[in-house]
Formats: structure tokens, sequence, C-alpha cells
């Protein structure tokens, strides 16, 4: 009698029930494929969307209505975008070269140790809950982006384009660690208010607090190793500004004979 | 009382501004393309609340149809130049930080002092959202400030949103796009199918063992979602309670706590989390979309690692 269970339940998955049990999962299939032959993300996530949908058994009229109410309930994360007039006004108005003007008189300010700087400043501050001091549109793009270039500018000179969208990229990742990982400290985030909820559902008590200590041991160790990683980068950094130079004088070498 | 419709009245003025300097861009060759989808997305944020679900739907549907078929336009070149920015800069020196700042100092401040504001009784704002809510005055603030402080043309700031947005394009919108792919997601049941598959799958009979398939499942199911907290309750009701607390006896708040934070890893390294990884690539204008996830893979594996370590470690000990 168990064997014979044991084996229904290691039967793989071919039979003509079973392939309809997994047919929700075609979504994820689009969404892989699609990233993979780099379709356009958001025609790719509707098309998933709407196939999950009707792969489940439900109606085109009942799905698009559920994927237009899931739209209109999410509008919160657009939110952020209404720093723009502001910050284009200030960009308009020469910011980010002011930005790389402060920066570069601080001469001990690398690009990897003003990051890292950054990388304390957004963890400390989202462990105290306020996760708004930091974000892509208000900080990253008129104000750590451009300092990042600058201080690497006046170190190693002259930046390439591949240079500087790679300490671009970097900016935007310190901001996110940042958050992730200094977050779950502050106990009335989110995480916390799910995990609290969920285990409630389940019977289990716990306290938030609890939650947020736990989460300290995590929170060093993202400083520790993204922390490490920016000041190796600066290491980096010098040996790319080198080699784009070199190449550059080799280029003007060839075309002067 | 103030609540976030306020807010979205604000961005759907705004998107709706960004249409029209779209559409009076002679310029530009995709001006009605990028006219119609910002306008169709300023109509979600005007009324939206107040539509049938169909018609949002639709809507939705005509805005990607318009990027799949039609194409959005690039943004625009500025209109000053490096040299006129750079006097400005001098011109203004550090004062330009100011309305900059503004955003976070107001945000603070509202967040700390407008949850206890009454008004003959009423409470001022809606205490849910007050982060939310903050946050959209204080935009509007620092742009008074910004414009009091700077005097440009009175269309500088519509003009300079929409050379901001048009850079962005698109990807403004796929946070939301992705949502509703998670609720599609809950619809269908995809959670607990793939929790069922993984269960089945992989060899869950020592002590490490389920640690490991519980933190790297919670990474791996988190880039699938792109959320952490949509992977958290799937995970955790198939591998974290069952196993490593109920089977093996493992501490409750050390398997949650360092679970939860085990999904980050993958929220790090996964397009999904659109509004982390693809529209700060598409905001800093990084031809490569996926540059910032590259940027962030090897801390994500070390610290699903570190994770990993530390819930093995002590998630037994009593």
């Amino acid at each position: 009698m168990g064997g014979a269970s044991r084996r229904a339940r290691n039967r793989p998955y071919l039979t003509f029930r079973a392939t309809t049990y997994v047919l929700p999962l075609i979504g994820i299939l689009i969404v892989v494929a699609g990233f993979a032959l780099r379709l356009n993300p958001l025609l790719v996530v509707a098309t998933a969307a709407i196939a999950t949908g009707l792969a489940a058994g439900h109606g085109l009229v009942d799905v698009v209505s559920s994927f237009g109410k899931a739209f209109i309930d999410s509008r919160s994360v657009a939110v952020v975008w209404l720093a723009l007039p502001v910050i284009g006004l200030l960009e308009r108005a020469g910011l980010k070269e002011r930005a790389r003007t402060v920066i570069s008189r601080i001469h001990v300010a690398t690009t990897g140790r003003l990051l890292l700087a950054y990388l304390s400043v957004r963890q400390l501050t989202s462990a105290l809950g306020l996760v708004s001091l930091g974000g892509h549109a208000q900080m990253v793009r008129p104000l750590i982006a451009p300092m990042a270039e600058a201080a690497a500018e006046n170190h190693w000179g002259e930046l390439s384009e591949d240079t500087r969208n790679h300490i671009r990229a970097h900016a935007a990742a310190v901001d996110n660690i940042g958050l992730f990982f200094g977050e779950d400290i502050f106990i009335a985030i989110g995480s916390i208010l799910l995990i609290r909820g969920f285990l409630d559902q389940n019977g289990i008590h716990v306290e938030p607090s609890a939650l947020a200590v736990w989460s300290i041991p995590t929170a060093v160790c993202a400083f520790l190793i993204h922390g490490t990683r920016l000041l190796l980068m600066d290491r980096k950094l010098k040996a790319a500004c080198e080699r784009d130079r070199e190449r550059a004088r080799a280029n003007e070498g060839t075309g002067a004979a | 009382m103030i609540t976030l419709d306020f807010v979205y009245i604000l961005m759907g003025l705004m998107m709706a501004g960004i249409a029209i300097v779209n559409l009076r861009d002679r310029t530009s060759a995709k001006r009605y393309n990028n006219a119609a989808f910002w306008g169709i997305y300023a109509t979600t944020f005007l009324v939206g609340s107040h539509l049938p679900n169909i018609v949002n739907g639709t809507l939705v549907i005509a805005m990607v149809s318009i990027v799949a078929i039609g194409k959005l336009g690039g943004a625009p070149t500025e209109r000053t130049t490096r040299v006129d920015r750079e006097a400005s800069a001098a011109r203004w020196g550090n004062r330009l930080f100011i309305p900059a700042l503004t955003i976070p100092a107001v945000t603070l401040l509202g967040t700390f002092t407008l949850k206890s504001m009454h008004i003959g009784g009423v409470a001022l704002i809606d205490a849910k959202q007050v982060t939310l809510i903050s946050l959209g005055c204080a935009t509007v603030v620092a742009l008074i400030v910004g414009m009091v402080m700077l005097r440009p043309p009175v269309t500088a700031p519509m003009v300079e949103a929409r050379r901001l947005m048009d850079a962005v394009s698109w990807a403004a919108v796929l946070p939301q796009m992705l949502a509703a792919l998670g609720a599609m997601f809950a619809l269908a049941g995809v959670g607990p199918l793939v929790a069922g598959i993984m269960e089945r799958w992989i060899p869950l009979d020592t002590a490490l063992a389920v640690v490991v398939a519980y933190t790297v499942g919670m990474a791996l199911f988190t880039s699938i979602m792109g959320n952490a907290l949509a992977a958290f309750p799937v995970m955790t009701a198939g591998i974290g309670l069952p196993l490593i607390v109920h089977r093996f006896g493992g501490d409750v708040v050390i398997m949650a706590a360092v679970g939860m934070l085990s999904g980050y890893s993958g929220t790090l390294i996964t397009p999904m989390a659109a509004n982390f990884n693809i529209v700060p690539a598409a905001l800093l204008e990084l031809p490569d979309g996926n540059a910032v996830i590259k940027a962030q893979i090897p801390t994500a594996i070390l610290l699903l690692i570190a994770n990993t370590l530390i819930m093995y470690f002590f998630v037994y000990r009593k």
C-alpha cells in the first residue's frame, strides 16, 4: 500500500492529467524565454500574466479585469517619479556639475570609499526605518552617481564610456544593498510584518523585535562583503583607466605613423 | 482627509504634462506614440480608481501594444549645454543641494508629524499611507523651493520631467506590470505548485539539506516571483515550518528572519525585481539593461552562502 503510493508520487509528469496540472507554470516559461530572447520586457510580462490566467481556466474578461485591477492597485510603486520635475530642474541648473566639483575638493574620496560611505549611511538610515532617504531617482542619479564618477576622474583621469557605466551601475547597486540589508532591522517594515502575520496564521507568535535582532548578523555580513568589494573596486578602476589610456596612446601612435 | 488618491492626482497631472510636452515636440519622430503612452498612463492615475476593472485592463493592454508595435521615442537631447550648466553651478554653488535635500527632509518631517494631526476631530491624512503621502507632498514643496530660487521658465519642470521620463521610458511601468503578473500567479496557484515540485525532487533527509533547500529555494523562488515577500509564505509553508522547525526542531525566529534575507539575494539577481534592477539602469542611461544585476551578483551569491551558514549554525542551537 505504502509502496504503491510512493511509486505514484515519483511518477514523472508525462500523463495528460499531470500536464494540465502544471499548465499554470506557462507564465514562468514565457518570462524566462522572453527575457532570454531579449524581447521587450513589458510585452513579455503582460503576455505571461494573461497566459497564466487563461491557463488556470479563467475566462478572458475575468483575466483582463483582474490584470487591470492588480495594475491599478499597485500604482503606489510609481510615486517616486514625482521627484522628476524638481530633479530635472536642478540638473538643468547644474546640480550634477556641482556634485562633481564638491567631490573633487575632497582628495581622500575615491569611488570605492565614497560608495562605501553611502552604503553605511543607507544601511543605518534604513535600519531606523528611514527608507525614503535614498532611492535611485532622488539620490543616485542626481548626486551619488556623478560624485562616484568625479571621484574616479580626479584620481585616474579621463574615463572610458564602459568604465563610466560600470561606476553608475555600482552606484545603483549600493542603494539596493544598503536598503535590503538595513530595512529588516526596523521592526515596522513590511517584510517583518509579513513574517509575523504568516506565523500568526500558523499559530506561532513571535515578537517583531526578535526577528529584527536576527536580521543583524546578515546586515553585518552584507556590509563586510559589499564593503570589501567596493574597496577592491578602486584597484580595478585604476587598472582599467591605465589600460584605457595606454590603448588610446597606442592608437594615437599608429595614427601618427 | 488626504489619502493616496491625492498623490495619484499629482502623478496623473505630471504624466498628462509629459504627454503634452511630447505632443508639442515636432522634432520627435515618435511624438504621437509617446504622447499616447503617457496619456493613457495619466488616465490610470486620474480616473483609474473609478473605472471598471475591465476598462483598466484594456488601457494597460493598449499601453503594451503601443510599446510592442509602435515603439517609443527616446529621450530628447538636453536643452542646456555643459558650459551653461557649469556656469550655473558656479553661480548657485551649494545652494543647488537645498531643493534636492528638501525631498528627504520634508518626507521625514511629514512621516513623523502628519500622522497625529487632526482638523476638527478628523485625521488630516490616511495614517497607513503616511510615508507615500509625505513623499508626494515633499516633491511639491521641493519643486516650489526650486522654482522660487532658480526662477526658470514656467514650463521648465515639465520639459525636464519629460526628458527624464522618456529616458526611463516603458521601464517606468514595468514594476506595476510585474505586480499584475504576481497577482495572476496567485490567482493560478503558481506558488504552491512550484513548492510542491521542489519538495518532490529534492532530497530532504538531513538537517543541513533542509536548510540549504530553504535558503537556496527562497533565493531562486524570489528570482522567479521578483519579490521575497511573495516567495516567503510558499517556501516557509513548504519547507521552513514542516521540516526545519517541526521535524528537525529548529528555532522559528531564526528560520523566518534569515529565510526572508536569503530571498533578498534572489531580488538582487533578477530582472523581475524591475524597480530595483531594471528601472535604475534605464534612469542612469546604461546601455546594458542588466548592468545593475551584474554589479550585484557576486555580493548576492556570497551573502546567500553567509545566510545559509548563519541559519545552519544557529537555527538548531537551543
